[in-house]
């Protein structure tokens, strides 16, 4: 028996489940794939090269792209749109929904980015340069590639979704906060089905990585695999990549009426800001998300078993959040801590969406993943529960806190609980 | 370039801008569009590509003259003849 939160004592019509997910991340392009390579200690970051910046690393997406898209949409469309495409119909087609007879009007899209448009601007800058920056060489795909809803609107245009679609901008908070829109839109009865998540392009704009590289924030490291270290002493920065994490909400009332699996409920959320940088964070603002998410929800801190952290491996975020962690959680005993972006990179955009699904088999497996490359812990992010390098058997598993963190100070806490 | 050669341009630039189709049984004097899939904005990239490619301009009251095969090869080849095909 689960101890009780708030949001169980909910009626059925305001409780909001998540009944499929559909992924791709540099080390799996489904929930199986992925949770295996997690298990396993697979990493997702390669070799990689992009215009400007040279050599470099990242997590790459390998999927099949003509599987549900055809060569002209791929190639008029953007990558975001391509690997939420990819993410929403292999979530819709794990669903058991009734696809062909859903009134589609009746579904809602939302989609998380970290950015948009910063590729596709960037590709028509390079292009029009071999012709003297003459405009008239200028695409007129462009605009339609580029509009700040263009990743969700793909997704409604191949699927024939005529409800809302639009996307959430919430710099690297976005998969949470996407998954927070399509929840809100659901007890709002705006939609009768969100789909709601994260995506990432990230890796083919040279700007993100000359970014961090002039922050002195991109990782570097001659083993790939070796390269995304948060909470080790010898981190060195960010590796970029590319992902997609969509997942089929639905109110309760709903999932129980057509009897749909259903692989966790979202019992509570937070998102507030720290006002206090561009870009260093703030843990004080951070644990008050934290405790804020964990107070709605009427949850104690020792109920959580599970914390999947944002740590990206840069010398003061990590830190930072270990600091927040520390004051919300304490030392309980019971509360474990793990990281993903260890295994793949940092997937921006898509990075709530998919750190919080690769966690989510937990409740049936009552594993908790480890974050890998700790060879030298960092004291100042030494908490009590951090699973190092290898999976670490729990005796139960009924809430997973996701943190997700990005720039201008947004912070994001989602928290689902098992079913 | 000759009037084939043209058209074998043609036939590349829509291989590019429509790679699902099969063009293989493309008949000259028929519209594109009861062919293949094409809409305004693969108009406008066959436009660009003859832009892009050969500095060919073509104003926009000119494009239906695109319609079809038989159509674009005969408007393009007075632009197109001191070409050399590369």
């Amino acid at each position: 028996m689960i101890a009780l939160d708030k949001t169980s004592q909910l009626p059925d019509e305001q409780r909001v489940v998540m009944t499929a997910v559909g992924l791709t991340a540099p080390n799996g392009n489904d929930l199986e794939s992925f949770r295996a390579s997690l298990l396993g200690g697979r990493s997702g970051v390669q070799d990689y090269e992009i215009r400007y910046v040279g050599k470099t690393l990242a997590g790459v997406c390998n999927f099949e792209s003509t599987k549900y898209q055809s060569k002209k949409d791929i190639r008029r469309g953007t990558r975001a749109g391509g690997v939420g495409v990819w993410a929403c119909n292999e979530a819709i087609a794990r669903s058991g929904l009734e696809w062909d007879k859903l009134d589609r009007s009746r579904v809602g899209v939302y989609v998380g980015v970290t950015e948009h448009g910063n590729v596709e601007t960037e590709n028509e800058i390079h292009a029009i340069k071999a012709y003297d920056y003459d405009t008239q060489f200028w695409s007129h795909h462009h605009n339609p590639r580029t509009v700040a809803n263009n990743p969700a609107g793909e997704i409604a245009l191949n699927l024939g979704i005529t409800g809302p679609h639009y996307t959430i901008g919430a710099a690297c908070a976005a998969g949470n906060a996407g998954i927070i829109q399509g929840v809100q839109m659901l007890r709002l009865h705006e939609c009768d089905v969100a789909l709601a998540g994260g995506v990432s392009e990230s890796i083919h704009t040279f700007g993100i990585f000359a970014s961090f590289k002039s922050q002195g924030a991109l990782a570097h490291n001659v083993d790939p695999s070796k390269a995304s270290r948060p909470f080790d002493l010898d981190r060195n920065g960010i590796v970029v990549s590319e992902g997609a994490c969509m997942y089929v909400l639905e109110r309760l009332s709903d999932a129980k009426a057509r009897s749909a699996n259903i692989l966790a409920e979202i019992v509570s959320y937070a998102i507030n800001t720290d006002a206090t940088d561009f870009v260093l964070p703030n843990p004080e603002r951070q644990a008050e998300c934290i405790e804020l998410a964990l107070k709605r929800g009427g949850l104690a801190a020792d109920q959580i078993d599970i914390v999947s952290t944002h740590a990206t491996g840069t010398s003061s975020g990590d830190s930072q959040e270990c600091q927040a962690l520390r004051r919300a959680f304490g030392e309980n005993g019971r509360t474990r801590f793990n990281n993903t972006k260890s295994f793949i990179g940092h997937t921006m955009g898509a990075a709530g969406a998919l750190e919080l699904a690769g966690n989510i088999p937990a409740f049936q497996d009552r594993v908790c993943h480890a974050t890998i490359n700790v060879d030298r812990l960092d004291p100042e992010c030494a908490i009590e529960g951090l699973v190092i390098n290898e999976p670490q058997e729990l005796s139960r598993v009924d809430y997973i806190l996701n943190n997700s963190f990005g720039m201008l100070g947004i912070n994001s806490v989602l928290i689902v609980r098992r079913f | 370039m000759t009037p084939a050669d043209i058209r074998d341009e043609i036939l590349d630039i829509l291989s590019e801008i429509a790679p699902d189709e099969d063009l293989s049984g493309l008949e000259d004097e028929k519209n594109f569009r009861e062919q293949m899939e094409l809409d305004s904005m693969d108009f406008l990239d066959i436009v660009m590509e003859l832009r892009k490619r050969h500095r060919v301009q073509i104003p926009e009251d000119e494009y239906t003259n695109l319609a079809s095969m038989a159509s674009t090869v005969a408007y393009l080849e007075p632009k197109m003849r001191e070409i050399v095909r590369a």
